[in-house]
């Protein structure tokens, strides 16, 4: 792999348009719910209105006779799957992944999926759901994971034995997993400290809140073959995880990624695509599912609402001499809670010898927790940057300084193992140090609130082909789904190697049939490891090219360079020759070995880590509680901004997701369980007025494992907003906050409660 | 069954016979923005839809500030906010009318439906009902007319009789040194649905005196409240911070609100009592500069 | 139950439709008309990704039946660009990357334009309330709001 860390670029970082953008900004871009086939008949999924309950019975038959209904599936048209996760299966458990998609003998939560229909409208298809007659036995529900851990609890599963504790458990219970992380031996090292803070955190679950509902289309034709066309994060694991719940040939299932409105991470796992594929079978003809907004907010995959206790000591000249935290993490109805990655971060940003990172999962009558955007980090890191701002201000001390006094840097051990690499953590701290906004003064009811935040970032499986036209013009395929801008990024990426224009570079995403297997966008990992991967496959045409030419000039490769789109001789033994462009090249390409085509299929490791520093200043009315953010200044390590566009971008709408997530955000339910606040009336996401500009500082440490430098952006962004604006309002208003959402009512009575 | 039958009569006797002929559920489509939510969820089911927006009577505006402004039922918020004389004379009214919802919902939602769906946290009622405004309405026995706050009687549900619906608005008379606000707490800055909502209407005299003043909160009972010892703890006085902190007093103590996913009833109640005084002042400071 | 006729304006063309009473301007739009840009993200009126003009008022299509269509006329994002060209609002907003997924971008574009039509030098704020009714979840409004201000300024500095 070329080092290309000292070049100077000539596309890498500049700010072209993007080339899906036409598409986008006319309305013309297909998205999931855009597709429409001859014969399509519209699904409609059936959900249980009950947080816990048994269904003894489902009778379909009214509903298979009404006109216009062509079929009508539950959970028994399902293959049984193996309860438990094998060697090869990546960490699934299907038994548990089919059950989310279609109930079986228990619906665990309010909004699960127990029986759909496919028929000639919607109204019909409505019709039909009216007319299937469900028999439950409800159940008591759980849905606090403090309370769902206490002996007696309701039981979601009689098979889950608490994993990670001994002696192991003989009796079931809600209780998944139990994982620790330790270095050193804290409650030793808490002997010397001048000061100790001890705090108890909660918060609620959220949800991702992508405007794009899920929507598919599957098509099914008699030789078993099975065209599927979604919007998700991963349309090869859209395949994969099908094609194992149904038993299906991976190879007999092509699926083609639409563009997808918004996922982060919410659209990393299915929901209805198997039962769209079923429906479609049955019916012998084509069916459409689109979630509706209600659907969304019931039955796809929020994050989780959490408890946690955090404890830190430290000297009085602000040294940190030890850290433990412990963070309990609902999970959904079947586990899967991100507490493993929330311990691999919550201490990130320290530099700490003695600390120790407990996490627990335990299972709650709500739908699957899944993954947003550095799933788990965001509250550990909240509970964490608010007990450091409460030492600070017990000390005294800037919360700046104590942060670049104990601030991870390269050698640091983090929690989980690793010794950092690289990294930019002081970097971001020093910047945001000397930004403006220090020196704005604050009025009364105004707080200034800083916070760090890490996130590990992800490299994993990505393919890429490199097509060279007989005109010397390029298309690149991945199969990444671009969630961010990332096809501009792709461009970037190949156009700086192939040394043409950026414009002479046309990038698209191939379906499961057309390229090769790409990992889901997730992780920070497509600009990283899918860039690695375009890089790969141009430096591949680069290396064809310069073999072409070399047999045209007869002398051997390596006296062939390439430079600035053109093979050039490498010295003087290479003869006097005229550069050749790779338009020049492509056009003898039949003569010269045949079509230029480079490829690439790797797995990435080498990601880096990245660091976030965040600063805000908020105003709070004391007589109402109401929270306004005032300004909100974010810097970040990129490693290297491709796209500084995007990079500021995704800076941006993580910094928008976790302000939300601190004020107002929360899932809101009632003594039954059910879920009040299914709409965006109600589940208030920040609105444009909500926000004031978002500074963005990109720092560029470069990530030694990619060849530009590249480090994952599109996750750190979110880890710091829920601290900055916690400490922020503890500022403003004396009170330490620890139940998120900090709601009105929640800030007044707080404050209240202090006078 | 799911669909419904759907009408768009070009006068109001002929919605007023369709209402009254209708044999199922009948529902009077304004803007739809409330009534088309509730249909998609179910919470509506009606059978009969009649559509009110070709009646023009109930698409205008007439009159002026000193006779009294005539706002037909059906006239969008967009246009009540552009109504230059409106806004001028009632700039409470209009802002309470302008705060529901967003742009899009302002390009439909109409003062009728913001009352006739009897939400307790309507944005436009308070400042009607602060204002003393009438709603006429047209039923099979003709026209009648009654204060704003008749009409909503608990949380979905007017007074409406068979067959009526409110066809337009009437306005008293705006003198000088006369003034309305309206405020509303909403955890958002835009969007949400009140969980307080305030309006003052007052007048002074030239010593600066109030003389007159109807204070209504909203989002704090099951319908919109006229809250007349609140009122009263103002008329006389010069509307001091003894009178404003009385105001509040009295607002809080009319406030009867539920806890529910929006507010607690302390937070409604306390806040109740914070934006009626805000909102007395800014009412006060409109008078005074309307001399 | 039988259908509805209705003969309307959409995007200056005169359209005929049958629809249910039940079907939204929306559905219509998306499903009887292929014209797909207006996007459904809530139905409820929350999001703005299905805002329209609807003889020229800035709606949310999804609050609209179909059936009230009748003599009306509707403009869709799919009318915004003329000509081959874009307008200047949509090539700012490639040129600024005032998108990511592009979803909402539809209706930010339809509703930029109307508040532009009528307030061609709005403040960041008068922008930002304006707008408070297109829900973007990628952006934090940041980049969108600063193109939709550079476009006012474009446009009024080209007259």
């Amino acid at each position: 792999m070329a080092g290309y860390e000292d070049k100077s670029f000539k596309w890498i970082g500049t700010r072209p348009v993007r080339p899906d953008g036409v598409d986008k900004v006319t309305g013309r871009a297909n998205y999931g719910a855009d597709m429409k086939l001859p014969g399509q008949l519209t699904g409609r999924i059936l959900r249980s209105p009950h947080a816990h309950a048994k269904i003894l019975s489902i009778d379909t038959s009214k509903a298979e006779k009404l006109p216009g209904v062509k079929a009508v599936i539950t959970g028994k048209d399902f293959p049984v799957m193996h309860n438990g996760v094998l060697p090869g299966d990546e960490g699934v458990n299907f038994h548990y992944l089919s059950c989310n998609i279609m109930a079986r003998n228990k619906a665990l939560y309010d909004g699960h999926a127990v029986a759909a229909v496919a028929a000639t409208s919607a109204a019909i298809a409505e019709e039909a759901l009216a007319l299937i007659d469900v028999k439950y036995e409800v159940l008591p529900h759980v849905i606090d994971v403090d309370l769902s851990m206490q002996p007696g609890a309701p039981l979601l599963h009689d098979d889950i034995f608490t994993t990670g504790v001994t002696p192991k458990p003989e009796k079931p219970s809600n209780t998944v997993q139990r994982v620790q992380m330790q270095l050193g031996d804290p409650d030793a090292a808490f002997k010397d400290a001048d000061v100790i803070v001890e705090r108890s955190f909660k918060t609620k679950a959220v949800h991702q809140g992508y405007i794009e509902p899920h929507a598919v289309v599957a098509e099914w034709s008699e030789d078993g073959q099975c065209r599927i066309w979604c919007s998700s994060q991963g349309h090869f694991m859209v395949r994969t995880l099908t094609a194992r719940l149904l038993k299906m040939e991976a190879a007999q299932i092509r699926v083609m990624p639409a563009e997808i409105g918004g996922g982060f991470g919410g659209k990393t796992i299915i929901f209805i695509e198997p039962t769209a594929v079923l429906l479609a079978r049955k019916a012998e003809r084509p069916v459409r599912i689109v979630m509706s907004r209600d659907e969304v907010f019931r039955g796809s995959g929020p994050a989780p609402g959490t408890s946690i206790d955090v404890k830190i000591g430290a000297k009085k000249d602000g040294t940190l001499v030890a850290a433990t935290g412990e963070f309990r993490y609902q999970a959904g109805a079947f586990p899967g809670s991100p507490v493993g990655a929330a311990c691999m971060a919550a201490f990130g940003p320290y530099a700490l010898t003695h600390v120790r990172a407990v996490g627990y999962e335990a299972v709650t009558n709500r739908p699957l927790c899944y993954s947003y955007r550095a799933p788990g980090a965001p509250l550990s890191s909240f509970a964490v940057e608010s007990v450091i701002d409460e030492i600070a201000q017990k000390l005294s001390m800037d919360p700046m300084e104590i942060r670049i006094k104990n601030g991870s840097k390269e050698g640091t051990q983090m929690v989980y193992g690793p010794k950092l690499k690289a990294v930019g953590n002081l970097e971001c701290l020093k910047v945001i140090q000397n930004h403006p906004i220090n020196k704005i003064p604050l009025g009364p009811n105004q707080g200034r609130g800083l916070a760090a935040g890490f996130w590990f970032n992800m490299g994993g499986q990505s393919s890429a082909v490199v097509n060279i036209a007989e005109d010397g013009t390029a298309t690149i395929m991945t199969g990444s789904p671009d969630i961010g801008g990332s096809r501009a990024s792709m461009a970037l990426m190949a156009a700086e190697v192939l040394g043409i224009d950026y414009t002479k570079v046309r990038p698209i995403v191939g379906d499961t049939s057309a390229v090769g297997f790409c990992e889901i966008t997730h992780g920070s990992r497509v600009t990283f490891a899918t860039g690695m991967a375009i890089i790969q496959a141009a430096e591949d045409v680069v290396l064809q090219c310069r073999q072409r030419v070399a047999k045209m000039w007869e002398v051997d490769v390596d006296a062939v360079k390439w430079e600035d789109g053109h093979a050039r001789p490498a010295g003087a033994n290479a003869g006097d020759q005229k550069p050749l462009s790779l338009a020049q090249i492509a056009a003898k390409a039949s003569r010269t070995g045949g079509p230029l085509v480079g490829s690439a299929a790797i797995n990435a490791g080498g990601a880096g880590p990245a660091f976030g520093v965040h600063i805000c200043d908020v105003e709070v009315d004391p007589e109402t509680g109401h929270v306004t953010v005032l300004r909100y200044v974010a810097a970040q390590d990129a490693g290297k901004a491709i796209h500084p566009s995007y990079v500021e971008g995704q800076i941006q709408g993580g910094v928008a997701q976790g302000v939300g997530w601190a004020l107002n955000e929360e899932y809101i339910y009632g003594a039954d369980g059910r879920l009040q606040n299914s709409g965006f009336l109600d589940y208030r996401i920040p609105v444009a007025s909500d926000l004031p500009m978002i500074d963005t500082l990109i720092l560029e440490v470069l990530n030694p494992g990619h060849p530009f430098g590249v480090r994952g952006v599109g996750e750190v962004p979110i880890v710091p907003p829920l601290g900055a604006i916690a400490n922020a309002v503890a500022r403003a208003t004396g009170v330490r906050m620890v139940d998120l959402p900090l709601t009105p009512p929640k800030i007044l009575a707080a404050i209240d409660a202090k006078k | 069954m799911s669909g419904f039958q759907y009408e768009a009569p070009a006068t109001v006797d002929a919605a007023v016979g369709l209402l009254a002929a209708a044999r199922g559920n009948a529902k009077v489509l304004a803007g739809g923005t409330d009534l088309l939510v509730q249909v998609r969820t179910g919470a509506a089911q009606p059978d009969l839809v009649v559509d009110i927006k070709r009646i023009g009577e109930l698409r205008q505006i007439s009159g002026a500030a000193a006779s009294g402004f005539v706002i037909g039922a059906a006239v969008t918020g967009a246009e009540i906010g552009e109504h230059k004389e409106l806004a001028k004379a009632w700039p409470g009214l209009v802002e309470g009318m302008e705060l529901i919802g967003s742009t899009q919902i302002q390009g439909r939602a109409t003062p009728g439906g913001n009352l006739c769906n009897a939400s307790p946290a309507g944005d436009c009622t308070p400042g009607l009902v602060a204002a003393g405004a009438i709603a006429v309405i047209a039923g099979p026995n003709g026209r009648r007319e009654v204060p704003v706050e008749q009409v909503p009687v608990s949380p979905g549900k007017t007074s409406l009789a068979k067959g009526e619906f409110v066809v337009a608005f009437k306005l008293p008379p705006r003198g000088k040194l006369s003034g309305d606000a309206y405020l509303r707490m909403i955890p958002r800055t835009e969007m949400d649905i009140a969980i307080v909502g305030a309006a003052v209407n007052l007048t002074l005299d030239a010593s600066g005196t109030c003389t007159a003043a109807r204070v209504s909160l909203g989002a704090v009972a099951p319908t919109v409240l006229l809250a007349d010892a609140a009122a009263k703890a103002l008329i006389g006085t010069k509307m001091d911070d003894a009178a404003l902190a009385a105001l509040a007093a009295a607002a809080s103590a009319a406030a009867k609100p539920i806890a529910d996913k929006r507010g607690t009833i302390e937070y409604r109640t306390k806040v109740a009592g914070v934006l009626a005084r805000r909102a007395a002042v800014i009412a006060r400071d409109r008078a005074r500069s309307n001399a | 139950m039988s259908k509805f006729h209705i003969s309307t304006t959409v995007n200056g063309e005169a359209v005929e439709y049958l629809c249910d009473p039940k079907q939204t301007l929306l559905d219509v739009l998306r499903d009887e008309l292929n014209l797909t840009g207006s996007k459904e993200g809530c139905s409820s009126g929350d999001c703005g990704a299905c805002s329209v003009m609807l003889d020229g008022r800035l709606v949310c299509s999804c609050l609209v039946l179909g059936v009230e269509m009748q003599g009306r006329s509707v403009e869709t994002i799919e009318n915004m660009a003329s000509d081959e060209k874009l307008h200047p609002l949509q090539q700012k907003f490639l040129e600024a990357a005032a998108l990511q997924c592009g979803f909402c971008t539809p209706g930010f574009l339809v509703a930029a334009k109307a508040l532009l039509e009528k307030n061609p030098n709005p403040t960041e704020s008068e922008a930002r309330y304006w707008l408070a009714g297109n829900l973007c979840r990628c952006t934090g409004y940041d980049k969108i709001i600063r193109a939709v201000l550079e476009t006012a300024a474009d446009m009024r500095g080209s007259k």
